[in-house]
């Protein structure tokens, strides 16, 4: 069967949210309690992801094959079992490279103006 | 709190709720526990509500699109399925959009007036005559007397000669008294209306024109208001105009000038004058049957005043919006009732055609299913599934609709006060779409939940044969059904079409080809002088039988069919000449020019047709039909006998064969004839000959130009109107029934159709279910015709269950319909046996191709398969 999943540059941009929420998968697995921590750790407050938007986000990047839902668990004391994590998979590494570059392009276009201190 | 929690997470979808829910509470009480002090919490709550409101809404519109998706991909995998899909709820949806806008504009709509349930419509009540109009007289006595009404007025139907303007034109309006239009609450467009004062015996003429006429001969022109212009040779002054959608009392309508009643005329000295139509608005509060007894009352008082005018004579009140025939009725009602069995043969087929799919594609489901998709995931994308199919066939109803409605326009009676075309409205829109999204969910979620039935979805086995019994014979009934409806669709076209060539086939009396018809009405007072009337005929018979083709020509007062009143008592001799109003003694009465029975084709029996010799002043003469001689005059020679009608005593000098007079369905009163010079100058004016008969061998188109050239010599200011040949008169007779019988015959034949398919539709797939077994069957050494038995006993036992319901409730349609029957019994054996061969015939088509699929089946092919 030919595979008719779209190329990583088809999903940008990406909502903040998804972006974020691959940002926290990226480093471990997670579950969405935790991916809301980290995104407001990592913003120092600023974006607090609701628990509206994040299982929203979370089922349609699962639909998209950004992220899986992983069966391995922490250890039990520190676990609960109610709890499910996601782990990035690699097209939605890709997506988030894509992302990242699509961001960095904007950046230096910026700097080339002006409109960010630092080296032109 | 947590009970809030969970009744906003009953926004999003069930799939999703069972996924994250219990997530998403742990998260929202974590929040809980961190916000302190009530405010916070009522903030956090309020900041969730929003949330969910907000991502439920999302959430949703992503499984929409994503089922969006799938639906547009799935059906353009197979798009035989899909397009039939859309074309069965096209037809139904059409048919039935068409049939209620129809329906709607004319039985539901409230009238185009403020306040119109409280218009109703008096009548005079007589026995044998359920709706008479007014006679002046007792108008006003019933106007003055009552007091259940706001406002009361009259009007009678007029049409005049509109001179000046061009070429002279005959124009259809109405004479109203001032009160008519503001009791129905109407302003003018431009000008104002009539005043109490332009309404009284001697005032000057005044005018109001129709929106149309204003436009079609003034050319718009605003400065009309004041305009002087000429109506049967007398001057009136417009002033005003009425609005573009005011019609009143019937579409036909385009001027209206005031009543001017002559106070000290036969208009009330004569109780049996009757020509007044009269409406009155209801008093607020006051109930139509409370103005019926009031009505009663009064009627009764006055036929105590007047016991010998007024024998016998009632009022009948009823509301505006229901003065429409029985039949008209009853024809829109046949109309509808098709239009629901066609939609629910459609609905049916639609049914039967996503049960069918739903089993042939239990495996894909089971492997949705087994790769975590809920039963409510995969129940909603069949839903969705049918919904855009339901949606896609409303749309192409919507087309058909569009389309169908002017076909439809015939079936507007045009005796209402409303226009001609109803429209394709939001009204109408609202009701398509309603229609099909209720087909689409109504009918696609039933098939969903059976596809999706827990029991079906663990069975994913390579080989498990789609659907069991229970779903076949549910399958059936649908098919059933199908049949059942089709049959009560074509006994009622059938028997509609019966009745139809039944009344085609009625014999009018009188020639029908070769006969051209025209009217030029003689204005008064130019043409009040007998002698002058006679002048004018004399000019244009003579000129006009000199035309090449021409065999003879003539005038009489109306037209059968075309004018169907004109009755009179009649009083013969040797009986009580005390006149009766009521019962049977009552006659047509014409005045003719000689030659008129020999250019109608009507036969002279006996003795002699009027003559030029009938004058004023020769004994007064008549030529009677048959029916006049049986009634009076049974098997004695009439010649010579007297009766008195119309102010004079008569001898019959000749008898001739009975006219339709009042249509081909109708039974109509016996005809006089009159000489048309016998009537005193200034007298029976309206009955003055108008209407002009022709028989010739050349069509009219070559005739018409020489006898308007003719008719111009005689009186350059004379129009000539109503142009037609009596062939199309007759016509015009059956034209709604045919129209009907088209439309009914249009839906007989979807609903047909569509039960043929769902024969089809079912054998097939239950040969292709039932491929191996056949298999075996060959074999085993099944012969090609024992096969195909099988299959068309399959198709026969369907198309029998169905015919023997049908063919019951049929009957009970026709018990229904025997008003439009026109005498067809309701239980025409001719019709049945018809539709029953149609079945038989249906069900072998149906049954045909699948019974040569089954015998096509290669055994070997169909046991290694398993």
């Amino acid at each position: 069967m030919r595979d008719s999943r779209p190329r990583p540059d088809a999903f940008l941009p990406l909502p903040p949210a998804t972006f974020h929420i691959l940002l926290a998968v990226a480093e471990a697995d997670r579950h969405g309690y935790a991916i809301i921590q980290d995104v407001a750790v990592r913003t120092n407050g600023e974006l607090k992801l609701s628990a509206g938007t994040l299982y929203r986000s979370i089922q349609r990047m699962l639909e998209q094959g950004f992220i899986v839902e992983t069966q391995e668990r922490p250890a039990p004391d520190l676990d609960d079992e109610r709890r499910r994590y996601y782990r990035i998979a690699p097209f939605g590494a890709a997506v988030a490279q894509a992302e990242a570059r699509r961001l960095t392009q904007l950046v230096r276009m910026a700097r080339d103006r002006g409109f960010v201190a630092g080296r032109a | 709190m947590m009970r809030c929690c969970g009744l906003l997470l009953r926004l999003y979808p069930a799939s999703f709720r069972a996924e994250y829910g219990e997530e998403m509470r742990a998260i929202w009480a974590r929040r809980r526990r961190d916000a302190s002090g009530p405010l916070a919490a009522a903030a956090l709550w309020i900041a969730i509500a929003f949330e969910v409101l907000f991502n439920a809404v999302a959430v949703h519109w992503d499984i929409l699109r994503q089922d969006l998706r799938y639906t547009v991909r799935t059906l353009a995998r197979s798009p035989g399925f899909a397009l039939t899909a859309i074309l069965v709820l096209a037809l139904g949806v059409g048919a039935n959009t068409a049939a209620f806008s129809v329906t709607d504009f004319v039985l539901i709509r409230p009238l185009p007036f403020p306040e119109p349930e409280r218009l109703v419509k008096l009548w005079e009540k007589l026995p044998g005559y359920s709706k008479m109009e007014l006679s002046p007289a007792n108008y006003v006595d019933w106007k003055h007397t009552s007091k259940s009404f706001e406002g009361m007025g009259a009007f009678w139907e007029n049409s005049v000669n509109l001179v000046g303007q061009g070429d002279p034109e005959r124009i259809e309006g109405a004479a109203i008294t001032a009160d008519l239009l503001p009791l129905l609450r109407v302003q003018p467009a431009m000008g104002r209306l009539f005043t109490a004062a332009e309404d009284r015996e001697g005032a000057p003429g005044t005018l109001l024109l129709s929106y149309q006429l204003w436009q079609a001969v003034f050319g718009g022109d605003a400065s009309v208001i004041g305009r002087r212009v000429n109506l049967d040779n007398e001057p009136f002054v417009v002033i005003g105009v009425m609005p573009r959608d005011f019609h009143f009392p019937s579409r036909n309508a385009e001027l209206w000038m005031p009543m001017r009643f002559r106070e000290h005329s036969d208009d009330f000295r004569d109780r049996s004058n009757n020509y007044l139509e009269v409406v009155a608005r209801l008093k607020p509060g006051v109930s139509l049957g409370q103005a019926r007894a009031e009505m009663g009352v009064v009627a009764a008082q006055l036929e105590r005043q007047f016991p010998k005018e007024n024998e016998q004579t009632t009022a009948s009140v009823d509301l505006l919006r229901d003065e429409l025939s029985q039949q008209s009725r009853l024809l829109l009602m046949a109309l509808s009732g098709a239009a629901v069995c066609v939609l629910l043969i459609a609905c049916a087929n639609l049914a039967n055609l996503l049960l069918a799919r739903g089993l042939a594609r239990q495996r894909e489901l089971a492997v949705r299913a087994a790769m975590g998709a809920g039963r409510e995931r995969l129940v909603r994308q069949l839903v969705t599934e049918s919904l855009v199919l339901a949606l896609a066939g409303g749309a192409l109803g919507v087309l058909v609709a569009f389309a169908a409605v002017p076909l439809l326009a015939r079936l507007v009676p045009a005796s209402l006060p409303i226009a001609q075309a109803p429209s394709v409205d939001l009204r109408v829109l609202i009701f398509a779409g309603l229609l099909s999204g209720l087909t689409g969910i109504g009918f696609g979620v039933f098939p969903a939940l059976r596809a999706c039935s827990q029991s079906d979805l663990s069975a994913l086995r390579e080989g498990t044969r789609a659907g069991g019994g229970r779903k076949e014979r549910l399958r059936s009934v649908l098919v059933v059904a199908e049949v059942t409806a089709s049959v009560v669709l074509l006994v009622s076209a059938g028997l509609l079409v019966r009745a139809l060539w039944r009344i085609e086939a009625t014999d009018p009396g009188f020639r029908t080809g070769g006969v051209l018809t025209l009217r030029t009405a003689l204005p008064m007072p130019k043409y009040e002088q007998t002698a002058r009337r006679a002048g004018f005929y004399t000019r244009v018979l003579s000129a006009v039988q000199a035309l090449p083709g021409v065999s003879s020509a003539a005038y009489i007062s109306f037209l059968p069919m075309v004018m169907r009143g004109g009755i009179w008592p009649v009083a013969v001799d040797g009986k009580p000449v005390e006149v009766q109003r009521s019962g049977s003694h009552t006659a047509s009465l014409r005045f003719v020019t000689p030659g008129f029975f020999a250019t109608f084709g009507i036969r002279l029996h006996r003795g002699r047709d009027v003559g030029e010799s009938d004058t004023i002043d020769a004994p007064f003469a008549a030529v009677v039909s048959e029916s006049f001689v049986r009634r009076y005059w049974p098997n004695e020679d009439p010649l010579g006998r007297h009766f008195k009608m119309a102010f004079h005593d008569r001898a019959v000098v000749g008898v001739v064969g009975d006219i339709r007079v009042r249509g081909l369905e109708r039974n109509s009163e016996p005809q006089v004839y009159l000489p048309y010079r016998q009537v005193e100058g200034g007298w029976l004016e309206g009955y003055a000959p108008k209407d002009l008969v022709i028989h010739s061998a050349t069509g009219p188109g070559t005739l018409l130009p020489a006898v308007r050239q003719i008719i111009h010599s005689a009186d350059s200011e004379q129009p000539v109107s109503d142009v037609r040949t009596m062939a199309d008169i007759v016509e015009e007779e059956t034209a709604s029934r045919s129209a009907q019988v088209r439309v009914l015959g249009a839906f007989a034949a979807i609903a047909f159709l569509l039960a043929g398919v769902g024969i089809h539709g079912l054998l097939s797939f239950a040969v292709s279910r039932r491929t191996q077994e056949i298999g075996v069957r060959i074999a085993l050494g099944a012969q090609p015709g024992e096969i195909v038995r099988m299959i068309v006993r399959q198709g026969a036992l369907l198309a029998g269950a169905g015919v023997v319901p049908g063919v019951v409730l049929a009957y009970a349609a026709g018990r229904a319909m025997e008003g439009l029957l026109a005498g067809v019994r309701p239980g025409d054996a001719l019709t049945f046996a018809s539709v029953i061969g149609l079945c038989v015939l249906m069900t072998l088509l149906g049954s045909l191709l699948p019974a040569l699929r089954a015998v096509r089946i290669d055994p070997i092919a169909a046991i290694r398969s398993e």
